[in-house]
């Protein structure tokens, strides 16, 4: 949104990548990280020290914790949409007859599932944004700032 | 196509004046608001930023409804429709296909894109990968399935308006053709991306509220009786109950089931592949407004395949299969014909009314999703090839006067990209006008999915990957695509296909999905295992620690 041309001043807070992390009280610093002073990180952007701190991190118990978590949810839902979807598709394309079997009225088994798939994929948005709202962006933006005082590369808007 | 252009000039010749004159009125009213949003956004200071992620401070709305209409093309909004209209059931796979494909977009790249890339695809595979080999890779395959994706799109352009204003010649289909090119690259070389986003979300309001309007009047004649539409659009079709089953179009011989099986898998894998949407994501500041963004997406593209559903079983019980069948042989026109009738028929205020409403709707947009797609192409070209060819590899995140000065570069480069992206694909859509479009749109799709989605799934969660195996993917999905294309019964060997006099088609499917995709993810790994050297971890860490929190994200 163009803030020069009158937008809602909400609309920008509502987008504020730090906005979650006023809702948990003061900030506190990731235990397993120690604490590097940003302006000696800032200096040394050489790509090894930068992947070094990336390492520990991805090491870190925390980093392990969002990445299983986000894995745990979207691998199997990915794994069972993309098999829902396939068999739907196999289906209508090898077995008309048992799609073509009616259901209710003119409603039959093919038009029950084409509309389940609708569904289906609406239930899982829902339930995929629910458990990143959830379960994995304060985590990930704890680790978002510990990163952005250890290498100092966070952009200031 | 070709031989119903006329048969379908014919019948729409009698009321095309009509239809003509307030159709062309309301086509230079849309025309004139996305040149005002155009000189508008013009105005700004050209930064790449700016140019290519218009400022990346827009709303997770605004920018669902850009994803939205960047993905409801014309071909969705009359094609599909069109054939539910002649097919019934086989129709509203296509839909349930193209809505799908977005739970990969949301749960498997949005989010991990917008924290790792900044401007394309190949942003995010060079943050692991040697610079130089993996973005003229990835930007090659971009700009190839972005012109076969603008060319459907174009040609679709010229016939729409030789359908709707009953243009008996080429001449106007060739105009239509060129100035749809000239439009689209105005837009992107003066607009940039904040413009193009801006004509996406008018197009989209526009479309939803027309896709609303007419299936409120479906529902309304039939009394909100679902049951009775069916009915009568089983009746209509002429084919009874097998019209609501599947089978009609696709059920015949063992190939062509195949070949809708392909068709069904390109659909859902490519739509995470296609340049213009994964450019997108940049637009908003953050992977959770990336997220939301789809959110909306989902919601409006959702909502609106479900509209073309009785959209199409409408135009089958109302118009009848038989007459959109003689008006054109694709079912392009079963909306606007549906349109008409529903207004009151052909010759009534109200139809001609409602007709050219459709027609102007429909080339809004088609209008806006060229800009889109040119838009994506040009920053493939400028931030990928040329960087890439003409350019020692330029860290992220630097800040210094040769930077600036080489952002400013790319965004020359960028506005001389869409002149000629507008000028290949004017040429080739005036080649190809008189072929069938759907498979390009498939085409485009296989290619996506081939190409560009093995190398991103890897990249993101691989830790093995490497240089060699992202540039094998994406040849090694890119070229057999092409190659099984050219081989394929759409080239040769059938009385329509694009050279009907020779027959070299040694595949027997249309559409190349099922085989490419797999040897895509296939090539990416053989690629990675006889990779001279490994994968460097702590890039590898970088990249998954980026992605998943978004440390570090421009």
């Amino acid at each position: 949104m163009d803030k020069d041309d009158g937008g809602d001043p909400l609309a920008l807070r509502v987008d504020d990548p730090w906005r979650d992390a006023g809702g948990a009280g003061l900030w506190v610093p990731e235990q397993e990280v120690p604490a590097v002073p940003p302006a000696g990180a800032a200096q040394a952007g050489a790509a090894g020290e930068r992947g070094s701190v990336f390492l520990e991190v991805q090491d870190s118990a925390a980093f392990q914790e969002v990445r299983g978590r986000y894995r745990g949810f979207v691998f199997p839902a990915a794994a069972a949409f993309v098999a829902w979807y396939l068999l739907y598709v196999v289906l209508a394309t090898t077995a008309p007859g048992l799609m073509g079997r009616q259901v209710a009225g003119e409603v039959n088994v093919a038009m029950a599932a084409g509309l389940a798939q609708f569904a289906t994929t609406f239930l899982l948005t829902w339930a995929y944004v629910r458990h990143a709202r959830l379960r994995r962006d304060r985590a990930a933006l704890d680790l978002r700032w510990t990163l952005a005082t250890r290498t100092g590369q966070e952009r200031v808007r | 196509m070709s031989g119903t252009q006329a048969a379908a000039g014919r019948y729409l010749a009698d009321s095309a004046g009509e239809h003509q004159g307030l159709a062309v009125v309301l086509f230079t009213v849309f025309v004139s608001v996305t040149l005002a949003i155009t000189a508008w956004a013009g105005r700004r200071r050209s930064s790449s930023e700016e140019f290519f992620a218009g400022g990346r401070m827009f709303s997770p709305m605004e920018n669902g409804f850009a994803i939205a209409g960047d993905y409801m093309s014309a071909a969705s909004f009359l094609g599909i429709s069109g054939l539910i209209a002649l097919f019934g059931y086989d129709g509203l796979l296509y839909s349930v296909g193209f809505l799908v494909a977005w739970l990969v977009v949301l749960m498997l790249v949005a989010e991990l894109v917008r924290n790792c890339g900044r401007y394309t695809l190949a942003d995010v595979l060079s943050a692991r990968m040697r610079q130089r080999p993996v973005r003229v890779a990835a930007g090659t395959s971009s700009v190839v399935v972005s012109v076969l994706y603008l060319v459907a799109q174009m040609v679709g352009a010229g016939s729409l308006v030789g359908l709707l204003i009953g243009g008996q010649g080429t001449a106007a289909r060739t105009w239509a053709v060129i100035g749809v090119g000239a439009l689209m690259v105005f837009y992107v070389s003066f607009g940039g991306m904040r413009a193009t986003t801006w004509i996406q979300i008018v197009k989209t309001v526009l479309l939803i509220s027309g896709t609303v309007m007419l299936t409120v009047m479906v529902l309304v004649r039939f009394h909100g009786n679902v049951d009775g539409l069916l009915h009568a659009a089983a009746a209509g079709s002429g084919h009874g109950d097998a019209f609501l089953a599947p089978g009609l179009k696709y059920g015949g011989s063992w190939s062509s089931r195949l070949d809708f099986i392909s068709l069904g898998l390109a659909l859902v894998l490519g739509t995470a592949g296609l340049p213009h949407i994964l450019s997108r994501f940049y637009t908003v500041p953050t992977a959770r407004s990336a997220r939301r963004s789809v959110v909306w997406a989902i919601g409006l593209i959702g909502a609106f395949y479900l509209m073309t559903i009785v959209l199409g079983f409408g135009a089958a019980a109302v118009v009848g299969s038989d007459t959109v069948r003689s008006s054109n042989a694709a079912g392009n026109t079963a909306v606007p014909l549906l349109a008409e009738a529903l207004g009151g028929g052909s010759g009534s205020t109200w139809g001609t009314v409602l007709f050219a409403v459709v027609g102007a709707v429909a080339f809004a947009t088609i209008l806006a999703v060229v800009a889109g797609i040119t838009l994506a192409s040009s920053a493939s070209v400028a931030h990928d090839l040329y960087t890439a060819l003409r350019r020692p590899a330029a860290r992220h995140g630097r800040r210094d006067p040769a930077a600036d000065a080489m952002e400013q570069d790319e965004v020359r480069v960028a506005r001389f990209a869409a002149v000629g992206i507008g000028a290949v694909a004017i040429a080739l859509s005036l080649l190809a006008q008189d072929q069938n479009i759907a498979f390009l749109v498939g085409l485009a799709f296989a290619v996506a999915a081939s190409a560009n989605l093995p190398a991103l799934l890897y990249s993101l969660f691989w830790r093995r990957f490497t240089t060699r195996g992202s540039v094998w993917a994406i040849y090694g999905g890119l070229v057999p695509a092409l190659v099984l294309v050219v081989l394929s019964p759409v080239v040769s060997g059938r009385p329509d296909a694009l050279f009907p006099g020779v027959d070299f088609h040694l595949f027997p499917l249309e559409n190349p999905g099922l085989v490419s995709i797999p040897l895509g993810f296939l090539a990416g790994w053989i690629g990675t295992v006889l990779s001279p050297e490994p994968a460097d971890p702590g890039r590898y860490a970088e990249t998954e620690v980026r992605s998943l929190t978004g440390a570090g994200a421009v």
